[in-house]
């Protein structure tokens, strides 16, 4: 599935906040191949979403360079790499003064696409997200739930078709079986694309189960890149010995409740 | 007081619609200025923060100080009157706009600029309908106050319903007190009616 081209490289990149003493992101080298799965697991404070915001250039790094398709991002206008790039965030931040059709025809209306392009673009990325466009469409955000949201956060983002993909705990907010189902529609989506998907949470069930391959960040660094299966046989360090440790732990608990 | 009214219906329209004109005039200049300071105060963060402190020291100054203080420059008259009116204003709708387009679901506002919209693309698409509210009780204030204040104008000859007040009181003519009381306080609870029931409306969207 993975070319051997790199879609995103990070190069020694270092973050450090105004108010803080240590490096929010520390001295991070990662190449990530175009098409992949990439998630990044970590507790709240590690920097994983920072991160992720250096990418589209929400968050400028203080050291080191992050290619996208080999160019230096820092060398684009940050507006231009933005719409590269898809974004989807916890919080989804739908525009709640626009419709659903609306809100995902945002970008292509900025970008003064024909309107006849842009409504089958719209129906398009609503049947793909799962939302019957004919139903759902002319909405406002308000009258959907929180599940329902986020795939239209989430058809907003592939709107102009950008080849990365940066989810920030895009299912943080969402009840457990609904979150279930959206993960597994993400893994469709995905499949069906071919875009490069980087993709942060704080639960290494969803980590290890939508990554194609697994960044454990702790305390700004990266503890290991691995796919799923190697780090669970070879956790890299305590760390991640830990996690792992913890999550067959969680799992115990509801085998012994069964038992 | 109806047979003043009677007698005299051009003195009181005459003033009534010159009090219109004052305040007219200075609600279009007071939003033009406004809306060109909060645009560079959304631009230049510490700008916003100089601008509200210096007019909200200006506003603490009563509003006949700062009528004679402007004599010697701008000399008497409406345009003095206007010039003081839209200063006064500045405070209220500076701050008002700039606090309900800072006040925006800070979430909102990162999506639309992670999708790749520039600054202006989000102050005009997405922070200005998401503040309509805000906006327009500013203008709503700024009107009340303008209607208020425009009557003191009359001691530096601006004319308006406060012409009908001070020559009443200077000549103790109680017809004239009545009406320019009736008048000035009539007209600023009938635009403060209106405006409240617009604001009303605009609160009415989806959040």
């Amino acid at each position: 599935m993975t070319s051997a081209n790199p879609a995103i490289i990070f190069q020694n990149v270092c973050k450090k906040f105004e108010n803080s003493r240590t490096n929010a992101v520390d001295h991070v080298d990662v190449t990530i191949q175009e098409g992949e799965f990439i998630t990044i697991l970590g507790s709240s404070g590690c920097g994983k979403t920072t991160l992720l915001k250096m990418v589209n250039r929400l968050y400028e790094p203080d050291e080191g360079k992050i290619l996208l398709f080999g160019e230096d991002i820092s060398t684009v206008d940050a507006v231009k790499v933005r719409r590269r790039i898809g974004y989807v965030i916890q919080q989804v931040g739908l525009f709640p003064h626009m419709t659903i059709g609306e809100n995902v025809a945002v970008v292509p209306k900025l970008l003064k696409w024909k309107k006849e392009k842009i409504d089958a673009r719209v129906k398009e990325l609503l049947t793909l997200v799962g939302l019957e466009p004919e139903e759902y469409e002319n909405r406002y955000p308000s009258q959907l739930s929180g599940g329902q949201q986020q795939r239209v956060g989430l058809a907003r983002a592939l709107a102009i078709d950008p080849k990365i993909m940066l989810l920030d705990e895009p299912f943080g907010a969402i009840d457990a079986i609904n979150r279930l189902n959206l993960q597994d529609e993400l893994l469709r989506i995905h499949g069906g694309l071919g875009k490069t998907f980087l993709f942060v949470t704080h639960d290494i069930h969803e980590a290890f189960k939508m990554g194609d391959r697994v960044i454990i960040m702790n305390e700004g660094e990266i503890c290991q890149f691995d796919t799923p299966r190697h780090i669970a046989a070879h956790p890299a360090n305590d760390f991640v010995e830990m996690l792992i440790r913890s999550a067959r732990e969680q799992e115990q608990i509801f085998f012994d409740a069964c038992q | 007081m109806l047979e003043f009214a009677a007698k005299h219906p051009d003195k009181l329209i005459d003033a009534l619609l010159e009090h219109l004109e004052i305040v007219l005039i200075t609600l279009i200049i007071s939003l033009l200025l406004a809306a060109a300071l909060t645009v560079i105060s959304m631009k230049i963060e510490p700008v916003s923060r100089i601008l509200i402190q210096f007019f909200s020291v200006i506003y603490s100054v009563p509003s006949l100080a700062l009528f004679a203080l402007l004599i010697p420059v701008t000399g008497l008259g409406m345009k003095t009157a206007i010039i003081v009116l839209v200063i006064y204003n500045q405070y209220l709708l500076l701050r008002n706009f700039i606090s309900g387009l800072n006040e925006v679901d800070p979430a909102v506002v990162e999506a639309a600029r992670g999708l790749g919209m520039t600054e202006m693309q989000i102050l005009m698409k997405i922070r200005l309908p998401l503040a309509k509210r805000a906006l327009f009780a500013g203008v709503h204030l700024a009107a009340v106050s303008t209607i208020g204040i425009a009557t003191i104008a009359a001691s530096i000859n601006a004319g308006g319903l406060g012409t009908l007040l001070f020559d009443g009181l200077r000549t103790m003519n109680t017809d004239k007190i009545l009406w320019g009381s009736i008048l000035s306080a009539g007209l600023a609870i009938v635009v403060n009616g209106l405006l409240g029931g617009i604001e009303k409306r605009i609160g009415r969207v989806r959040q």
